[in-house]
């Protein structure tokens, strides 16, 4: 029996994003990224005594948006707590969380497979809490600690231990990615450390209903490294049990330059966190009122736009799980369909086409923002007019596109200064084929004894003759006119 | 539940604190005199009663969020035993 067969694995994440407030959370230092070491700190975020710590309200907010996005109980009454441990990086000796009273319990997120069925995975909790500070090993021969990001508001997202494969962990994390952009809470970027995401994993024999003893993969910071290194470690697990060793309760850091996982050396030796309520902080009370209010505000989440795109716009599924991407791309599609002369599936597919292939492809390889991007929706539709109205073909409109994209010029001003307009003009395309016929009488005969793809041939010549410009489905219908007996 | 000298080095561990094996002694017998305390509150019967984080009745103290003026980072690492340039300046702490 092939070993994957055999064993099973079992998943859970814990992922942390980074709230996008102005602020920290329990003091008015900006939280910006990348400004000059130790700038934004102040008495509260460097742990001075005596200081009192106050909560930013948009952290529960966002907190609990993300709560209702993810089918959780809000809890009437939660509070926070300390989590004590000496690391150099966390100034007070202890980090400000939630504990026994998260914010957010028992919700769930629900995942396509590769078979397109779906799977739900629940989430645990969800609680609020602040980043630590950064600690740089190589910059001195001493440790330097930076404590710009000591009390940034994070976000901590815990899943059941529900998932059974490294993709179904992949598909649990983009939703959650998707998720919290969609809802303009994080921005989303793995890279920057805005998201993170550790991994539980065991394996076990199929059947089995106990866990394994699990290990804690940490330092995963793109999509493609949470799915290597969680398959990674899967396999390292099996071979172990197959090779008759006990697998280790220990934390595991992924190194992506070198495909392994590499034990952590411990921050502290026990995990003894010795939580306890913070004095410091009162409980925070979310009424019946302001869950309805949060409710309110909630934008479409993907999920639902998706399947908004396929009934409202007849698009295929594949059609519609790419542009509903992220909250942006909807837009942008939504936007140009909205300048669209004639509504109608047809027509909306054809945006579709265009925004998968060609904005897309831009999009992507200049990793811009969609706020940037030289072609407006408005043009983009203006364009696409163009060629419904039989302005212009869909070859044209190539170039067309490619112009627009240099010179943001509206596509009418590109097409009459190049003077691509398309020529339907049925004795102008009549004269021109007449010309190329009588120059093939052996291929006419080959077509009338069958060979009917030499239409394709002089389509092409006539294309060429009138250097793209003629109206394809004219040339069509006059060739196949004077080419049948 | 009594301590033992374990627990009272496993605190100090924690505490990364260090101690003679006097002070370890004095330690075992204060713990355990703060527990035999808590002892006594345990026998009332406290199964209807809604556990207590906060002293004081207070709920719901916000801040907007808005940035406020930061500490001059000179004035942030005026204390610090150590630093460099800009930054606090600790022990090596793996490597």
């Amino acid at each position: 029996m092939p070993l994957n067969e055999k064993y099973e694995a079992v998943i859970g994440l814990e992922v942390h994003a980074q709230l996008s407030t102005k602020s920290k959370i329990f003091c008015g230092c900006s939280t910006e990224f990348g400004n000059e070491a130790n700038s934004n700190v102040c008495p509260v975020c460097l742990g001075m005594p005596g200081v009192l710590p106050v909560l930013n309200k948009q952290v529960v907010e966002y907190t609990i948006r993300m709560g209702l996005a993810t089918h959780c109980t809000i809890a009437p009454k939660s509070i926070f707590a300390r989590k004590n441990y000496f690391y150099p990086d966390l100034p007070k000796g202890y980090q400000i969380s939630q504990y026994e009273e998260p914010i957010c319990r028992h919700g769930y997120v629900d995942i396509e497979l590769n078979d397109g069925s779906t799977k739900r995975i629940g989430v645990t909790r969800i609680h609020m809490e602040e980043d630590a500070g950064k600690s740089i090993h190589d910059m001195d021969t001493d440790t330097l600690v930076d404590v710009n990001r000591c009390g940034v508001p994070l976000m901590e997202i815990v899943s059941e231990p529900d998932m059974r494969s490294a993709h179904e962990a992949y598909q649990y994390l983009y939703s959650i990615w998707q998720t919290v952009k969609y809802l303009g809470i994080c921005d989303g970027n793995m890279e920057e450390g805005s998201l993170r995401c550790d991994a539980n994993i065991s394996v076990r024999l199929k059947g089995e209903m106990t866990f394994g003893t699990k290990t804690e993969v940490k330092n995963m910071n793109s999509f493609r490294n949470v799915e290597r290194a969680i398959e990674y470690e899967i396999n390292r697990q099996i071979q172990m049990l197959e090779d008759g060793e006990r697998i280790i309760q220990q934390t595991l850091l992924w190194d992506a330059a070198n495909n392994v996982v590499l034990p952590m050396r411990s921050k502290e030796e026990a995990h003894d966190y010795r939580y306890f309520p913070d004095p410091d902080l009162v409980p925070v009370i979310v009424e019946e009122k302001w869950i309805e209010e949060a409710k309110r505000l909630l934008p479409e989440l993907p999920a639902q736009r998706r399947s908004r795109f396929i009934d409202q716009f007849n698009l295929p599924k594949y059609d519609a799980g790419v542009l509903t991407q992220e909250r942006e791309l909807a837009e942008y599609f939504e936007n140009t369909v909205n300048g669209l002369v004639k509504k109608s599936s047809d027509n909306y597919k054809t945006i579709s086409n265009w925004i998968m292939t060609d904005v897309l492809r831009v999009v992507n390889e200049s990793k811009m923002a969609f706020a940037d991007f030289s072609v407006t929706p408005s043009h983009l539709a203006a364009m696409v007019n163009l060629i419904i109205e039989g302005t212009i073909s869909g070859k044209i409109a190539k170039e067309v596109f490619d112009e627009m994209l240099k010179t943001k010029e509206h596509p009418k001003v590109i097409v009459e200064r190049k003077g691509l307009t398309q020529i339907s003009d049925t004795s102008a395309i009549e004269k021109e084929i007449d010309a190329i016929l009588s120059k093939f009488p052996n291929e006419i005969s080959r077509y009338r004894s069958g060979e009917v793809k030499l239409m394709g041939f002089f389509v092409g010549e006539t294309m060429k003759v009138m250097k793209g410009k003629a109206n394809p489905k004219v040339v069509n219908e006059i060739l196949q006119k004077k080419l049948s007996v | 539940m009594a301590v033992t000298i374990k627990d009272v080095e496993n605190i100090a561990k924690l505490a990364k604190l260090e101690f003679t094996d006097e002070q370890k002694e004095k330690f075992l017998h204060q713990f355990n005199d703060i527990l035999k305390y808590m002892e006594q509150l345990n026998s009332l019967d406290t199964s209807n009663v809604e556990p207590l984080s906060h002293v004081i009745e207070l709920s719901n103290v916000f801040r907007a969020d808005e940035v406020k003026p930061s500490t001059p980072t000179s004035e942030a690492l005026k204390n610090a035993p150590e630093k460099n340039d800009k930054y606090f300046k600790v022990p090596k702490v793996i490597g």
